[in-house]
């Protein structure tokens, strides 16, 4: 269901919308200073009611994992809030333009945050090719302090709590949360085993919580509607997804950017409603949310005829019809991801998309694990052989069996991330892929841009 | 010359270190700095940096070898990073980095003779609705023509 909000994006098009003269004009901080004066249990119950399912990839709710942080905490283990803006899943720009265009929602969002997990620092990770999102979260960290919005007594309560930005330098793999932690520690960016998990030892050993960008910013939106109301903007409240949103579309569409809106929008909606319509061609294919998530053709249909399926309300319709939620998109074998979608036209050539993924895949692979870091080479090699027009149709086999092989072998996910949408292709464009390797490559449209 | 960092940055230094519990998480700040002022990552500047932060220099360098941001040998006076990632190339990335490959006559990865400009692709650089675009030192350019392209690289060129 179609159904614009303007939450964090009302001041976008504003050139002074990143300013605490607006935010404030517009209620800000109203809410970091009230949090400040709750009971952290009311306030962990607020979130939890309010269903906001991480926005970075994963969809898990974010209020249970506040409630996973050591209660009391000890005067020995400093807790702290991290939160993740190393925006750098193919497809995905969202968390960019809330830096960018309204950084005072995160500045607001890391007191409560904090608040609500009992630490007094928050650290936010930002990729550094960002310079202008950078620039956009120090200034509003200054204009917050100045005011006494953060430091030893923010809003004149008892509560330091300081916000820092701390810079990558050009890693994908940093986005998952354990390599951000050490990242953020000064180490090489390798992930980490879980357990323990960020709860009991992240950043610096200490108690921890990991939240993407728009999650946090989001909270003082959540806050100030009550639990309950943001949640029920949803459409999909039932599934516990609730709340509003950032959507992004890209690739070949007529209008692409960032919307808001509820929860609940279908991918018809985000291609044809927002995203302008397709452009050039017919809708081929599209990877709904950032390009480690399966791609979904624009014929598939729906199969749920389990009533206990969350798919079931839509058993026999176009998955273009699915509302675009974390448990939705799970049950049809893909991912809601960052719910930033890239569109094909069938104007494109889907294995040279295949191909350029997979040589994303390859160059971010940080090397640890070695299916991993031998596989997503060998994915690559094979695909550009492909592509090249030296391989035979026996290698597709070698493709799947290769990716199977990375699947649960590695200590991160970034090995379900190539090897699923790997998968995925293989599944959904085999006949392609055949007719590309036998023709040498005749047979596709051998082209990427319109 | 042994490296230092200049005073201005020393300060600045100063600062990042009092954000954090330890020291050693001021490797990937402190090793920007030192760029910023040199251009690259040298061993020299690695030892520097692990004898400031009482770190060893293999983790320094271990550090600096892993993300692709710290130029590991010289690099020109400008960087452009074409990026070359699927919403880019579904945009047409492929012929912003072919026009500049021949503008510029290098390949990805190489510098310029005269040592004005390094040319390289990135992985995606969180612009995926305004591709085709290129990052220029600090500064993104988005939804270009090759018309823009030519301009921009007749000003880092100059």
């Amino acid at each position: 269901m179609l159904q614009r909000t303007s939450y964090l994006t009302k001041r976008y098009g504003d050139s002074d919308g990143h300013t605490l003269a607006v935010y404030e004009r517009d209620g800000g901080y109203q809410q970091a200073k009230r949090a400040l004066q709750m009971d952290r249990a009311a306030l962990i119950d607020e979130m939890k009611a309010a269903n906001i399912r991480g926005r970075g990839g994963a969809g898990f709710p974010m209020g249970v994992k506040w409630s996973f942080m050591p209660w009391p905490p000890k005067p020995e283990k400093p807790h702290y809030l991290v939160i993740n803006a190393d925006e750098g899943e193919p497809g995905t720009f969202k968390d960019r333009t809330i830096m960018e265009k309204n950084p005072h929602s995160i500045v607001e969002g890391c007191i409560i945050g904090c608040f609500g997990i009992g630490a007094h620092a928050a650290y936010i990770y930002v990729r550094d090719e960002l310079h202008l999102a950078k620039a956009r979260l120090w200034e509003a960290i200054a204009e917050a302090k100045k005011k006494g919005y953060l430091g030893d007594k923010p809003f004149g309560i008892d509560y330091p709590v300081e916000v820092y930005v701390h810079t990558g330098a050009g890693a994908y793999i940093c986005g998952e949360e354990t390599s951000l932690l050490n990242s953020l520690e000064g180490k090489r960016g390798e992930p980490r085993l879980k357990p323990p998990f960020p709860a009991q030892a992240g950043a610096f050993g200490m108690p921890s919580t990991v939240n993407n960008l728009e999650t946090i910013a989001i909270v003082p939106t959540a806050l100030a509607m009550g639990g309950d109301n943001f949640s029920k903007l949803s459409a999909i409240h039932n599934l516990k997804d609730g709340g509003a949103r950032l959507f992004g579309v890209s690739g070949h569409v007529n209008k692409p950017g960032i919307y808001e809106c509820a929860v609940g929008l279908t991918l018809r909606e985000l291609i044809y409603d927002l995203g302008g319509g397709v452009k050039g061609g017919e809708l081929l294919a599209v990877i709904p949310g950032g390009s480690s998530c399966p791609i979904l053709r624009a014929e598939e249909i729906v199969k749920a005829p389990d009533p206990k399926s969350p798919l079931h309300p839509y058993d026999g319709k176009s998955v273009l019809d699915v509302p675009l939620g974390v448990d939705t998109f799970r049950s049809l074998g893909t991912m809601l991801g960052t719910c930033c979608a890239i569109v094909l036209s069938d104007l494109a050539d889907p294995v040279l998309a295949f191909h350029n993924l997979l040589q994303f895949y390859r160059h971010e692979s940080c090397g640890q694990c070695t299916p991993c870091r031998e596989g997503s080479a060998w994915l690559f090699r094979i695909l550009d052989r492909i592509v090249q027009g030296e391989a035979e149709v026996a290698e597709l086999d070698r493709l799947s069996e290769i990716a199977s092989n990375i699947m649960g072998n590695t200590i991160c996910a970034f090995g379900e991330g190539t090897a699923m949408p790997t998968l995925g292709f293989l599944l959904k464009f085999r006949r392609e892929l055949e007719e590309f390797i036998v023709t040498k490559g005749k047979s596709g449209t051998r082209r990427l841009a319109l | 010359m042994t490296f230092a960092l200049s005073d201005e940055r020393e300060r600045t230094l100063q600062e990042i270190l009092s954000r954090y519990p330890t020291k050693m998480a001021a490797t990937i700040p402190f090793l920007h700095l030192c760029q910023e002022q040199h251009g690259w990552v040298s061993d020299e500047i690695c030892e520097y940096v692990a004898k400031r932060l009482d770190l060893s220099a293999a983790h320094v360098k271990g550090v600096a070898t892993f993300y692709s941001l710290f130029n590991k040998e010289p690099v020109g006076k400008h960087q452009v990073w074409v990026c070359r990632t699927l919403p880019c190339a579904l945009a047409g990335a492929e012929n912003v980095l072919k026009h500049c490959e021949k503008r510029l006559g290098i390949h990805a990865g190489e510098t310029t003779r005269d040592g004005k400009v390094t040319l390289r692709t990135a992985e995606c650089l969180a612009s995926c609705g305004s591709g085709p675009m290129m990052q220029v030192d600090r500064d993104y350019y988005e939804n270009l023509t090759l018309a823009e392209v030519d301009k921009i690289l007749d000003r880092v060129t100059r």
